[in-house]
């Protein structure tokens, strides 16, 4: 079975969790929580992820800026993103996607559509 | 005209030898026509035969016909009805993602909410839920004083200054949930964005521990991305009623013996230093 390992980056516990919960019902996933953006690159030059799900409002170091240092790092750069956000406006959208992500979801998030882009994403339809 | 009785003899020897080979011929012929008629009978009989055969061989394989289509209707019929037994299956399955979904929403919330005993991270939850998991960008959390019958916004996330700080038990839409202890919803489309109105806000939760409200949720306006209110929803809005209201109760009353027992502690090393 293959073994799927996501970074979650996100400042509230409930989200979190509530991500976490969703994850598990792939079969082989491996998650690991990070608080903030800086949290998330101290794990990242430490472990191996395949996939990225970051919120962008957070303490410390945000969503978009975290993007924009993994998009811009040779090692990481090809490890693809997934905003997770309550900014819904088109504007935002376009601009997570410019700065790099492969994918921007709207909070509240519905578990069906988190599994389907993750899912989109391991199969290789959303590159 | 005599004629010589030799050549007469000689012709009707003749005539008799025609004669012989014509009865010969005759004969022949009546042995051939015989076995031709014997030869007709036999095709006959065979031919009879066969008709018997064909028509039997036809009438099995009508019969072969009508059984396979027979079943083949039956196993049209049972693949339409395995169909549908998919279809209910397949809907039964999303109901049950759904509800599971709902499942695990709820669960975290009252998960998160009951991790703590600290009064303001219960709130930093309760926000957290509200926004994250409802969808609302502004809104508050209030809080009743008994003394003073007034809710206060303990609280708040996106509102704009215009907001009251307190209400009136019984003033208003908000003091008035604080006072029935009954839910309030804003008829009509809840993303209607006309300017936020804080006296008539969208929805107001009273927070109750069994019938004593002690303050209430109020959503004034919803994230952009969010169209309408799911079942799941007014799920979390019957949990945080109940949950948030004991998780904040607790946590302050926790906090009230937390001082408390700080206050005796210094009481009691004070009067060992006298001693």
């Amino acid at each position: 079975m293959p073994e799927y390992n996501f970074l979650v980056v996100e400042d509230s516990p409930t989200m979190r969790q509530l991500i976490t919960f969703a994850l598990k019902r792939i079969p082989g996933s491996r998650i690991v929580e990070a608080n903030d953006g800086i949290d998330a690159l101290k794990k990242l030059s430490s472990q191996k992820f395949d996939i990225i799900l970051t919120d962008i409002n957070m303490p410390i170091m945000d969503g978009l800026k975290l993007v924009s240092m993994v998009r811009n790092d040779p090692v990481h750069r090809a490890i693809p993103i997934i905003i997770i956000t309550t900014e819904g406006a088109d504007e935002d959208r376009k601009r997570g996607l410019a700065l790099g992500a492969n994918a921007y979801i709207a909070k509240p998030i519905q578990t069906a559509d988190l599994l389907s882009v993750v899912n989109e994403i391991i199969s290789g339809k959303r590159g | 005209m005599d004629k010589d009785p030799g050549t007469l003899n000689k012709k009707v020897e003749e005539f008799l030898q025609v004669f012989k080979k014509g009865e010969e011929f005759t004969q022949e012929l009546l042995r051939e026509n015989e076995k031709l008629r014997y030869r007709l009978a036999q095709l006959e009989e065979v031919n009879k035969f066969s008709d018997r055969e064909g028509t039997f061989k036809v009438h099995s394989l009508e019969e072969r016909l009508r059984f396979l289509e027979e079943e083949n209707k039956n196993l049209l019929d049972r693949y339409r009805q395995v169909e549908e037994e998919n279809k209910d299956f397949a809907s039964r399955y999303i109901e049950v993602e759904a509800e599971n979904n709902n499942l695990a929403n709820l669960y975290v919330a009252s998960y998160q909410l009951h991790s703590t005993l600290d009064f303001n991270e219960s709130l930093k939850i309760i926000l957290e839920i509200v926004m994250n998991l409802i969808g609302a960008e502004e809104f508050s959390i209030m809080m009743l004083d008994e003394k003073t019958h007034e809710l206060a916004v303990v609280a708040q996330e996106g509102m704009g200054p215009e907001a009251h700080d307190t209400i009136k038990t019984g003033e208003g839409v908000v003091g008035k949930v604080a006072k029935d202890g009954e839910s309030y919803y804003r008829e009509g489309d809840p993303t209607d964005l006309a300017g936020v109105d804080y006296t008539h806000p969208l929805v107001c939760i009273p927070l109750k521990i069994k019938e004593h409200v002690i303050g209430a949720i109020v959503i004034y306006k919803l994230l952009i991305q969010k169209t309408q209110f799911s079942n799941m929803d007014y799920e979390l809005f019957s949990m945080l009623a109940g949950h948030a209201a004991t998780a904040l109760f607790s946590s302050k009353l926790y906090s009230q013996s937390e001082r408390k027992l700080s206050t005796i502690q210094s009481f009691l090393d004070l009067l060992k230093e006298k001693q």
